[in-house]
């Protein structure tokens, strides 16, 4: 690690990527033990998931009422207005839900996973488990790890289901379209495949993001700047992540 | 008990140990001493198997710890026990549950039976009564006194402590020393103390190693160590700036670099 300043970008980037791997193949190992503690997972849900909830709900309604503004609007000038349900739930269930929950997940929750454990780490208590015999890996990395991938799926459902709840305060209730249509276009043209996708891409959110933040903690140097340097690089890593996977993935359901 | 043998260690090409060799003989407490710098701590860290040393043989309980396998090394952490400078307490679990939780990790004791051994424990630090505390509540003394409890709560053979007596006031600090002490005499508890404070030291050890340079440059019991001739062992048993370890890091000549005739 320490030589690390002395290498290309290229050289660091391999090792970034060797290292994170390895880590992988670790966490994951650690993962079976780790789901007999149920009760260490389920804090962690509430850690990751519980109290992200209000941010979740606040920015999926705003989110879906901008939709309905906006859906309105623009559906409209094709005398179209009666899609608009369809409009924000493909756009809400497909690709809003699940990215901009991911990215309001690493800022919120990625955050506090990265400075939680580099702090563990910069005051010992990593050490000190390993001391007592007790892996950190199985003990703090898994449980987290398995706590922000179960939350994140979840968090992206109540995004989606707040912000179609917005959609339809303005479309419906504010801007007048007809609410039986507004909710029969939707049930009509929204399919199964596309509420799978949408899952899909919340899952591997999820497990790209809570890797990158327990990583990061994990691999943090055990100061205050480098606790704060790790912070940083979860929040830039995740988002560009989720962004460039959320291509990736849209592509596959084509 | 922990046998070190011509152990030579270095952390980026810079050597630590060049040829170490210390061994703690059971029911003991031993002291190591040194500069800050020395790799007290990182001694400490190959008796754990955190650490390899590069050549030569760490031995644990009559055990090469090279040689252990993962589970092996986790096996034998668990006989042994140690004291973190700033205590290394979990920080979202209170007092209890931090002295609980070897046991808990370790055991299938019965609730009742652990609320009975981890309050015994906090009774031998003087701690009973902050049990329900956070860490983040406590002093540093006391923080240090609660990962003592936790330290002895799995009843080890080993205990190992990290420079027990930095930064304490001088009550924490008696309380400390005579901690030690109990938990060696009461408890038969073999004693491995890392520290710099020759004074403090001085009044518990039974046999001493002063490490510098990467080796030890002297051995024996505090009295011993006191009466020695080196000029390494008289320095720093007396705090003295003059002699073999420099209180400057090297650096190029004074005057020049002030005067900036140094530079190009």
């Amino acid at each position: 690690m320490s030589n690390g300043a002395r290498l290309g970008a290229p050289e660091r980037f391999v090792r970034k990527f060797g290292t994170s791997g390895i880590f992988l193949g670790r966490l994951l190992w650690a993962c079976i033990p780790a789901l007999g503690r149920p009760r260490l997972i389920i804090a962690q849900i509430f850690n990751a998931g519980g109290r992200s909830l209000i941010i979740i709900m606040l920015s999926g309604l705003f989110t879906g009422m901008v939709l309905g503004l906006l859906g309105r609007e623009v559906l409209e000038r094709f005398g179209a207005e009666t899609a608009l349900g369809t409009v924000a739930a493909l756009a809400l269930l497909k690709e809003l839900g699940p990215v901009l929950t991911a990215l309001l997940f690493a800022g919120r929750a990625g955050t506090a996973l990265t400075s939680e454990i580099g702090l563990m780490k910069a005051t010992d208590q990593l050490t000190a488990m390993e001391v007592m015999a007790v892996d950190p890996m199985r003990y703090v990395a898994a449980p987290r790890f398995l706590g922000g991938f179960i939350a994140m799926p979840l968090l992206a459902a109540i995004f989606s289901v707040i912000g179609l709840y917005g959609a339809q305060l303005i479309g419906v209730q504010l801007l007048g379209v007809d609410r039986g249509t507004f909710w029969s276009q939707m049930q009509g043209s929204v399919g199964i495949h596309d509420v799978t996708e949408g899952i899909v891409k919340s899952l591997v959110f999820g497990a790209v993001l809570s890797l990158i933040a327990v990583n990061e903690g994990y691999e943090s140097e055990p100061t205050a700047e480098g606790v704060g340097l790790a912070t940083t690089r979860t929040v830039v890593a995740s988002s560009v992540l989720t962004l460039l996977l959320d291509y990736v993935l849209t592509a596959a359901f084509m | 008990m922990v046998d070190v043998r011509d152990v030579h260690y270095a952390i980026d090409g810079r050597p630590i140990f060049a040829g170490l060799n210390i061994s703690v003989r059971r029911g003991l407490i031993t002291a190591v001493m040194g500069p800050s710098g020395t790799g007290k701590t990182t001694l400490l860290r190959l008796i754990t198997g955190q650490l390899f040393a590069d050549s030569g043989q760490v031995s644990v309980f009559g055990r090469d710890i090279d040689s252990l396998s993962n589970s092996e090394i986790y096996a034998t952490r668990k006989r042994m026990g140690m004291l973190f400078q700033n205590g290394a307490l979990l920080t979202d679990i209170d007092v209890f549950d931090n002295v609980a939780f070897p046991v808990r990790e370790h055991t299938d004791l019965p609730e009742s039976v652990i609320r009975k051994l981890v309050l015994t424990k906090l009774e031998a630090v003087g701690l009973r009564g902050a049990a329900e505390l956070m860490p983040a509540e406590l002093s540093g003394g006391m923080a240090r006194r609660v990962a003592l409890a936790r330290a002895i709560v799995m009843d080890p053979e080993v205990l190992l402590y990290d420079e027990p007596f930095v930064g304490l006031d001088p009550i924490s600090l008696g309380v400390i020393l005579r901690l030690i002490k109990q938990m060696n005499q009461a408890l038969g508890i073999t004693s491995v103390v890392v520290s710099h404070d020759v004074q403090e030291l001085a009044t518990i050890a039974d046999q001493s190693y002063l490490l510098s340079g990467g080796t030890v440059v002297a051995s024996g019991t505090p009295q011993e160590l006191a009466r020695s001739d080196s000029e390494t062992v008289h320095q720093f048993m007396t705090g003295s700036e003059e002699g073999p370890v420099r209180f400057h890091y090297p650096a190029p000549d004074y005057a020049s670099q002030l005067l900036g005739t140094d530079q190009e």
